[in-house]
């Protein structure tokens, strides 16, 4: 238990923090503890959740992805126009909507893969053209969505969120995968040491093909699901998810440096974020001063994860 | 091989006169030309100096605030809290400005620097000494000064007066060349000595290539970052009030177009966004192109929309055809 405790430390902290912090939320809520709160604080999270594992993948293999806002925008865009009409119809529109989500992470892959260019630029370059795209399609947000899918993706079923439900079968089946199979191993190889993975045989390239994949699948899950709780395609939601995502996967202890972290914590971080927002919301503090205070606890929260330089003996573990 | 080894044979083989840094800065310079003469055949006032100099205006702001991004760079950093330092010293000069009190007035362009030395200093606390990751800092520093603006202006526009001073070297002219090019000529011929000729500017390419090496060899590894994010800063704050006296206005929001460019002018100009490699008349010229790319796709009238994919669309070309020229180096 221990051991475990120190394995995952990062992580154990920052559910305890999300515990005390949707305590706090709860507290303050005019309507307490009840299946309508939870289940639009579930919804809420749900979205930012599945932006911070899309930026997860990238991350776990020593990249960074500014455009990931911009596949959800795109995504939600593209399901504004598919996901209606009869059932046939929305589950084809489904796949297109997730296939183009593949195909913008793989963009982006084989440009850092083969094309040499750095994620943080490629990603900046590509976030422009995902994003273009969105507007082109949809200049302004619209669009309609299948109701009865919507409903029941995003109510509460036996008081439990569906959300919450859908959230918890994407971690399992990504931490099955991820810690129980030899692709997802490697991409954790990768994430240490690129070198070294490289030598004991992985194929590296295509590792990183298969992480800037996932991590535009769970993109377009991600921007589906925003069409779903929002019911429209809007194509300007993209920067505050792109910069939300890095800042929940840094709060839930994924390394930037790469080959640390998992999904479980990416999607504390996230829940953390939303809760942080929230609260503000209830507060009472005046609605001018909340964006600063929510920026405020965004750094302290960061600067908190980060004390441990404080433990080190010799500085020089600092500098790499 | 390790990084730093590669490195040195790296930057051997390109003892050369066509090396690496040359050749960003020849297919900018060409890429410019291309533009402009691309331009001309749909618009034939695009080769007149009146429009190139008006140009080269405009870039001084962008280059301006971009050299300031290149040192952060060039250290293997990044500043991503850039947009609202740009509002935020706007905002602080346009009201100091307008103040009432003839001594607040007077020192509106110090008070407006004074924030980028702040806004550096927060932002070096941060990564310098916590070792939080550049880009998560700078983030979050990037919101709080959002908060700050929002609640000190209650979210409408900031009132005030913009000083003289920014407005004669923004818009005014010297024998018909525009100040603020001319000041950007300045800046650009004071960091490139800088770079070149000073300690400072030694450690900062040696901290980009291998931070452990330069704190063995006994550097003040944390001095030169935290140097490096208040000039950043200052930079950053100096464009800002070229800004404002070019628009005459502040408002929310008036630095949030600016990341971009500034990112990519850099990273055009053949600057490693990992730190270490880049000289500054890529930065210069890099600033020009975004310059000009921008301008020709408002003249021709683009969707904002299409003018973003083919921003984009560009900036991934140039960066992949650095990316693979790169690689036949052998890397």
């Amino acid at each position: 238990m221990m051991t475990w405790l120190r394995q995952n430390a990062r992580e154990t902290i920052a559910a305890l923090a999300l515990v005390i912090l949707f305590a706090g939320y709860i507290a303050i809520h005019p309507r307490g503890f009840s299946t309508y709160v939870v289940t639009i604080w579930s919804n809420q999270g749900t979205l930012l959740g599945l932006a911070a594992i899309a930026q997860f993948f990238v991350v776990l293999v020593k990249g960074i992805d500014l455009s990931v806002g911009s596949i959800i925008a795109l995504t939600n865009v593209m399901g504004s126009f598919l996901l209606n009409g009869s059932p046939t119809s929305i589950a084809l529109g489904m796949v297109v909507v997730l296939a183009v989500g593949v195909a913008c992470g793989l963009v982006n892959g084989i440009a850092v893969v083969y094309g040499g260019v750095q994620p943080i630029v490629t990603t900046l370059a590509t976030g422009g053209i995902f994003g273009g795209i969105a507007l082109l399609l949809r200049p302004t947000p619209g669009g309609s969505i299948d109701e009865t899918m919507s409903d029941a993706l995003t109510y509460a079923v036996a008081g439990i969120p569906v959300s919450a439900v859908i959230l918890v079968i994407v971690l399992v089946v990504l931490l099955v995968l991820l810690r129980r199979t030899a692709v997802g191993l490697g991409l954790y190889a990768i994430g240490s040491s690129e070198q070294s993975a490289y030598m004991t045989g992985l194929r590296v390239n295509r590792l990183k093909l298969v992480a800037y994949g996932s991590s535009g699948f769970v993109a377009a899950l991600a921007g589906t699901y925003v069409s779903m709780v929002t019911l429209t395609g809007d194509p300007n939601i993209a920067p505050s998810y792109t910069l939300n995502s890095i800042a929940a996967v840094v709060l839930g202890g994924v390394a930037l440096s790469g080959g640390v972290g998992s999904p479980i914590g990416a999607v504390i971080g996230a829940l953390i974020l939303k809760t942080i927002s929230s609260l503000m919301f209830f507060s009472g503090l005046p609605p001018l001063a909340q964006p600063f205070f929510e920026g405020l606890i965004l750094a302290t929260a960061i600067a908190l994860g980060a004390l441990g330089v404080f433990r080190v003996r010799s500085r020089l573990e600092l500098y790499r | 091989m390790t990084d730093a080894t590669e490195r040195t044979v790296r930057s051997r083989k390109s003892s050369r006169w066509l090396n690496r840094d040359r050749v960003s800065v020849l297919l900018i310079a060409l890429g410019c030309v291309a533009l402009l003469l691309g331009g001309s055949l749909l618009y034939p006032g695009f080769l007149k100096p009146g429009y190139i100099l008006q140009q080269l205006q405009i870039a001084a702001f962008l280059g301006i605030i971009a050299t300031g991004a290149m040192l952060v760079i060039l250290l293997g950093e990044i500043d991503l809290s850039v947009p609202w330092t740009i509002t935020g010293t706007a905002i602080v000069v346009i009201s100091a400005s307008g103040s009432s009190n003839p001594l607040v007035a007077s020192l509106a362009i110090p008070l407006g620097l004074c924030l980028g030395v702040a806004v550096g200093l927060l932002n070096a606390i941060g990564v310098a000494v916590f070792r939080v990751p550049a880009m998560v800092w700078t983030l979050a520093v990037n919101a709080m000064l959002l908060g700050a603006a929002v609640f000190y202006t209650g979210n409408s526009r900031p009132n005030g007066e913009v000083p003289w001073l920014a407005t004669q070297a923004a818009t005014g002219r010297t024998f018909g060349i525009p100040n603020a090019f001319l000041v950007w000529l300045v800046v650009a011929a004071i960091t490139i000595w800088v770079l070149k000729r000073t300690v400072y500017g030694n450690y900062l390419y040696a901290l980009g290539n291998s931070r452990r090496a330069v704190f063995l060899a006994g550097a003040k590894v944390r001095l030169v970052m935290v140097a490096t994010f208040v000039l950043a800063g200052v930079f950053s704050s100096f464009g800002a009030i070229l800004l404002l006296g070019y628009t005459n206005q502040a408002y929310q929001g008036m630095g949030d177009p600016y990341l971009m460019p500034v990112i990519s002018a850099v990273v055009i100009g053949g600057t490693s966004i990992q730190g270490g490699r880049g000289n500054y008349i890529g930065t210069f010229a890099g600033a020009i192109f975004i310059t000009l790319l921008s301008s020709i796709l408002s003249v021709m009238q683009m969707p904002p929309a299409a003018r973003e994919m083919i921003f984009g669309a560009i900036i991934l070309v140039m960066l992949l055809v650095h990316g693979l020229t790169n690689k036949k180096e052998g890397i």
